[in-house]
């Protein structure tokens, strides 16, 4: 397969893959409110209520089984209600009500058939339903079992594995009922495992079986607890099956680095490909370009001041603002200082340095020198959850995903447009770029507002991992370059491994290193590298490379 | 001190130190060889299966389109490129492959670039001290004077190339030919067995352009010349033997005559020139 | 004759030299007489202002020390601060081991914020610093080694250009990070600080301040002979020849990394000595003169005041620290974008700084305007 082909391919996926995430995200939220279930007769649903207020304390737990056994969708805020004793019969009329604040003398109730307020009662009035804690351990394990019986498997799911370490002898049977009859697979080994820690408190070794590989927190401590066994064949099996249990969560925890590290990763290469190009390209280097990126995140900041109670709309809209923003100080910076220094790369670098300074200042004075929050939508915020040991955060695969587009893109232009022809012209030979017509002025604006820009977008993404100060784009500087000088000047396919490899690089030596010293570490690491690689990973070749 | 003083009077004292010729061996046969050498940058073979052969004191122009690789051999040549295969032999005893561009240099290897390039913000008389051939090492360097055997072999060179009356002239504000010139005069205080000089005579008037070629036969005799040169009229003038590189490898090779009557390399100069750049 | 004299003694046969310590010794002897006379003089200078005074000093010898590397070699470091500092731990180290039990916790051996950090005993590294022979060694030793082996990775791979600035950058960059840590065992975010004394003078003593100025002063001036030795000498020749066309000098037959070397590592010392006076003077260092942002500005010192001229890099660094004492005074706000501006407007309109304003009576130095006609060499 040729590579043109390949990067199609690699488009296509991501395209695909950040599409099937957003939803997916969604839906976990709204996954709880599915009520699908009946409702009875007003009447039935009194007459059991009225049975549970004048039982005693031994008929209460059929009433209980009975409200449970009702199929009533009203059935789990009745018994709840109970277990927090808040559920009052009024004297008078015998309708069963629930407090709804018991405070003062008269308090507020609402029908407990309707959930309707039903104004104030005196206390006097109110007759409490009664419980005690023997009721309330069987309560426990019917409203679990009750959960266990609803239609949306992802609300058994959790209930499920509510129950992990904490199912007691009284309900292992109905258990194994609901185990047996479960449909969704993933509800049925929970509920396997959760009777296994229940098997396995009581001795029984082969209940090691059914709780091996698990990842859950209560399944290891359950399993911790039986290998401190006196009985030695339960401390055998469990300990043999922790073992296993940690090698995987070593893997998880592996899997967990390496998505930090492209993280930290794809941040870098944001932050340093618009360098890879304005320096790559142009020779310039722009020691600015930091506070380009600091400029990003503000415009980030500006659009949800400027649109209050949307951060979504606002974050959306920011992407192109941030571009342009940073774009348009980028041109000024070309054209009221780097056009003057052409040629001399180290006056470059002082000027925009100054340059840097300016705007940093400025953003103090002007805005604050403190802070600001930029808030994260909420389709943005949480996790993916993989499995009990690993969770990805949305922020940053959203941010993993928009810095692979940014690069696809700007592929695309430097590959498929006039101007990308012309800024790799430029950069192989510009005194013959010239002559053949291109007007090298113009693509070095160009070029220029196309990296500035691109540092706007690492501005917007970087404000949904990190503060938004003056000082953000200060920490990046050094970082983006180390990249660029890593992955080779001019090369953007350089810019994108020698950042990810970066980002893991850093993250797989913070653990042992702490995070400091990871930092100094990686900065040895570059500088023993270009001993053997002076050019960077992918170096131009040829003539005009060797100047 | 006296430690010191000594090594302070270095290059005086042992003054027959001073490689006045390289210690090249050349009774076995030529001054440099090229054998199967090949580069490629990027997948382009600059250098494909390149064989050369200089003799101890000829001079040998080579010519060739854009894009041969002329450039490309003198670069490997003085150890700023290594080839990917290939060896390259200076007389029967130096692999050049192992050494840096210095030690090529101190070997008496001396190099006129494309471009000419002195040191701009340097007098004449400073670019001519600093290539003489003596001991270049840090603290000789350091603690070096300018005594009566620099300035005489200065005076000397400046003489050769016409630029006396400039001595103190800064070389940055020199004319193109006249830096070209000062750039031979540079090559000239190194006292190399082998020059190779590349397009001496661009940008030159005709009268310079005599000038050089004189001179170059000159040095031909004593000093083993390669030159690189696209003027056809320069080099009719002052060839004995002529190569034509073309695409990395050597398409003919003999005298102007021989050469220019060749089908091919009248092809390569009028025909094929797409591959050129 | 110039060139007949020991190298190091060349310089003196220089005008502009002898008229730049002259101009020195000259204005120091003022300020010292000033100093000593009674406080109510109208023309008394306190000796808070000397002390100020040789502080400056100290950055102008930083200055000649970065327009070496700079101005002469073309290797533009931005990571000269972290030699300083180095020097000035060095120093520093010395003077927390003459506190003694003089300490807030009065520990005979180790300095307070070792003893807040619970440590039991002297790190290594801090052996031997009591003795102040192997603390002054230790002054150009520290920088020396740093830049030895990172000149000697950087320059033998050839590493020149912008991305040696970046590099040392970082590598200042980094080593802020390191000393900002409790662990590496200087202090950390506070540094060293509650010096009391330096070869038994009392710090705080006026006559104890005047000395440590007149031998800032004195460093300076040696400081400036020994790179004006080197410049003026064949070295500094090669040194020119390598800032303007590296590779031609290559194939002239000089070691280029060598000299490279050779100078950066000379250049970092200067530094470290500049580093080791300042923090008696100023009484603590810390890992802020790590931070990219002084080694910056330690350049701009040197490109207002004149690249590769030495005298002006001393001009740029008094003019610059003066300034900046006026405004952080005045308007600390101002500070950073007058600092800004001056980076941009020094680059873009004053290329030659100061000192080239003062010799434009040399005409011929507009040489770039000729250097045009050199393009176009292949038809």
């Amino acid at each position: 397969m040729n590579t043109t082909a390949w990067r199609y391919w690699l488009k296509a996926l991501l395209l695909v893959s950040l599409v099937a995430l957003g939803p997916c995200a969604l839906g976990q939220d709204n996954a709880a409110e599915q009520d699908t279930s009946a409702t009875l007769e007003e009447d039935a649903g009194r007459e059991l209520l009225q049975a549970l207020a004048e039982a005693n304390f031994r008929e209460k737990e059929a009433a209980i089984d009975a409200i449970a056994a009702s199929g009533d969708t009203r059935a789990r805020g009745w018994l709840e209600s109970f277990a927090e004793g808040k559920l009052a019969q009024v004297k008078d009329s015998g309708d069963i009500v629930v407090i709804l604040a018991n405070r003062g003398r008269q308090w507020p109730v609402a029908d407990a058939l309707t959930m309707e307020e039903a104004g104030e009662v005196s206390r006097r009035e109110l007759d409490r339903v009664a419980i005690n804690n023997r009721l309330r351990g069987h309560l426990d394990s019917t409203l679990a079992l009750l959960d266990l019986r609803v239609d949306d498997p992802a609300q058994r799911l959790i209930a499920a594995k509510a129950l992990l370490g904490d199912v007691d002898t009284e309900v292992v049977e109905s258990l194994s009922e609901l185990a047996q009859n479960e449909s969704d697979p993933e509800v049925a080994a929970a509920l396997t495992q959760a009777i296994a820690i229940h098997r396995l408190e009581q001795g029984d070794s082969a209940a090691v079986a059914d709780l091996a590989g698990s990842l859950n927190g209560q399944v290891r401590a359950a399993l911790m607890q039986a290998s401190r066994s006196e009985d030695a064949m339960v401390a055998d099996a469990a300990s043999a099956a922790l073992a296993d249990i940690e090698q995987s969560l070593k893997l998880n925890r592996a899997a967990e680095t390496l998505y930090f590290g492209l993280s930290l990763g794809s941040v870098l290469v944001l932050a340093a490909i618009g360098l890879a190009i304005t320096f790559g390209v142009m020779g310039v280097i722009n020691m600015a370009h930091g506070e380009l990126i600091m400029l990003g995140a503000y415009t980030t900041w500006a659009m949800q001041q400027l649109l209050p109670g949307q951060p979504g709309l606002a974050l959306l809209l920011a992407i192109p603002a941030g571009f342009l923003v940073a774009a348009l100080v980028g041109v000024a910076i070309e054209r009221g200082v780097i056009q003057f220094l052409k040629g001399r790369p180290l006056e470059t670098l002082l000027a925009t340095f100054g340059v840097s300074l300016i705007l940093q200042q400025l953003v103090r004075t002007l805005i604050s020198p403190l802070n600001r929050t930029v808030v994260t939508p909420e389709w943005m915020s949480g996790s993916l959850i993989i499995n009990d040991a690993l969770s990805l955060t949305l922020n940053r695969l959203y941010v993993l995903g928009f810095a692979v587009l940014v690069f696809a893109a700007l592929m695309l232009v430097m590959r498929r447009t006039r101007l990308g022809l012309e800024v790799r012209a430029v950069t192989q030979n510009r005194a013959m770029a010239r002559s053949m017509g291109i007007r090298a002025t113009r693509v070095d604006i160009l070029t220029f507002a196309l990296g500035s820009g691109v540092a706007g977008l690492a501005g917007v993404a970087l404000s949904q991992l990190t503060n938004v100060g003056p000082n953000l784009g200060q920490n990046y500087i050094i970082d983006s370059f180390m990249v660029v000088v890593f992955g080779g000047v001019g090369n953007l396919w350089g810019t994108l491994v020698a950042g990810l490899s970066l980002g893991v690089i850093n993250q797989v030596l913070e653990p042992w290193a702490g995070a400091v010293l990871a930092k100094i570490l990686v900065l040895v690491f570059i500088i023993l590298f270009i001993q053997k690689r002076p050019r960077g990973l992918f170096p131009q070749k040829g003539r005009a490379a060797e100047g | 001190m006296s430690f010191l003083h000594g090594l302070a009077d270095r290059d005086r004292v042992f003054d027959f130190l001073v490689p006045q010729a390289s210690p090249v061996d050349v009774r076995h046969g030529p001054i440099l060889y090229l054998e199967d050498v090949s580069v490629s940058f990027d997948g382009f073979k600059a250098i494909n299966d390149l064989n050369l052969t200089i003799d101890d004191g000829e001079l040998r122009c080579i010519i060739g389109p854009n894009g041969a690789g002329k450039t490309t051999m003198m670069d490997i040549i003085t150890g700023k490129t290594r080839p990917d295969t290939g060896s390259v032999w200076f007389g029967s005893r130096h692999n050049l492959l192992t050494k840096n561009e210095p030690e090529i240099a101190r070997l008496g290897i001396g190099r006129k670039f494309q471009k000419p390039t002195v040191f701009e913000a340097l007098s004449v008389f400073e670019n001519l001290e600093l290539a003489m051939a003596t001991d270049k090492s840090l603290w000789p360097t350091l603690v070096a004077r300018r005594n009566a055997d620099l300035r005489n072999r200065i005076e000397e060179v400046m003489e050769t190339v016409g630029l006396s009356a400039l001595s103190r002239r800064q070389a940055g504000i020199l004319s193109h030919g006249q830096k070209q010139w000062l750039e031979i005069g540079m090559l000239l205080m190194q006292r190399p067995r082998l020059l190779l000089v590349d397009e001496p005579v661009a940008g030159m008037t005709e009268q310079e352009m005599e000038r050089t070629a004189e001179l170059l036969k000159g040095l031909a005799g004593k000093h083993s010349v390669v030159v690189v040169e696209h003027d056809m009229g320069f080099v009719r003038s002052i060839a004995r033997t002529v190569t034509v590189l073309h695409q990395g490898s050597v398409l003919a090779e003999g005298s102007m005559d021989k050469v220019a009557s060749d089908p091919r390399v009248v092809e390569v100069y009028l025909g094929g020139d797409e591959e050129a750049a | 004759m110039m060139t007949s004299r020991h190298w190091l003694a060349r310089p003196f046969s220089e005008r502009s030299t002898l008229t730049f310590l002259a101009v020195l010794c000259g204005a120091m002897a003022l300020v010292v007489l000033a100093n000593l006379l009674p406080a109510d003089h109208p023309l008394h200078v306190s000796t808070y202002t000397v002390t100020l005074l040789g502080k400056y000093l100290c950055y102008a010898l930083l200055a000649v020390a970065v327009d070496l590397v700079w101005g002469y070699l073309g290797i533009l470091s931005l990571g000269h601060g972290a030699f300083f500092a180095l020097g000035g731990y060095a120093m520093g180290m010395y003077l927390m081991r003459q506190i003694g039990d003089r300490g807030v916790y009065g520990d005979p051996l180790l300095p307070d914020f070792m003893v807040f950090l619970d440590w039991d005993s002297l790190p290594w590294y801090w052996l031997g610093f009591d003795m102040p022979g192997v603390a002054f060694a230790m002054v150009l030793l520290a920088p020396g080694l740093l830049a030895l082996v990172f000149g000697f990775l950087a320059f033998r791979s050839r590493v020149t250009g912008v991305y040696l600035s970046i590099i040392t950058q970082a590598l200042t960059f980094a080593l802020m990070l390191a000393f900002f840590r409790n662990e590496m065992g200087f202090g950390g975010n506070n540094g060293l600080t509650d010096f009391k004394e330096l070869l038994g003078f009392d710090l705080s003593a006026d006559s104890t301040r005047l000395g440590l100025f007149i031998a800032s002063g004195v460093a300076l001036a040696l400081g400036f002979l020994l790179c004006r030795a080197i410049v003026v000498s064949k070295l500094g020749r090669v040194c020119v020849a390598v800032r303007d066309a590296e590779s031609r000098t290559r194939f002239l037959g000089y070691r280029v990394e060598r000299y490279q070397l050779f100078v950066f590592v000379v250049s970092a010392m200067l530094a470290g000595v500049a580093g080791a006076l300042y923090v008696p003077q100023v009484g603590i260092i810390n890992p802020s003169e790590f931070s990219p942002l002084f080694s910056i500005e330690i350049v701009v010192w040197v490109a207002l005041g004149g690249r590769a001229t030495l005298y002006g890099a001393v001009i740029g660094a008094l003019a610059v620290n003066y300034a900046k004492s006026v405004f952080t005074g005045i308007m600390p706000e101002a500070w950073l974008f007058a600092l800004g501006a001056l980076f941009v407007l020094v680059t873009v309109l004053l290329p030659q700084g100061i000192a080239g304003l003062l010799s434009r009576r040399r005409q011929h130095d507009d040489a770039p305007n000729n250097m045009a006609v050199k393009q176009e060499a292949t038809p």
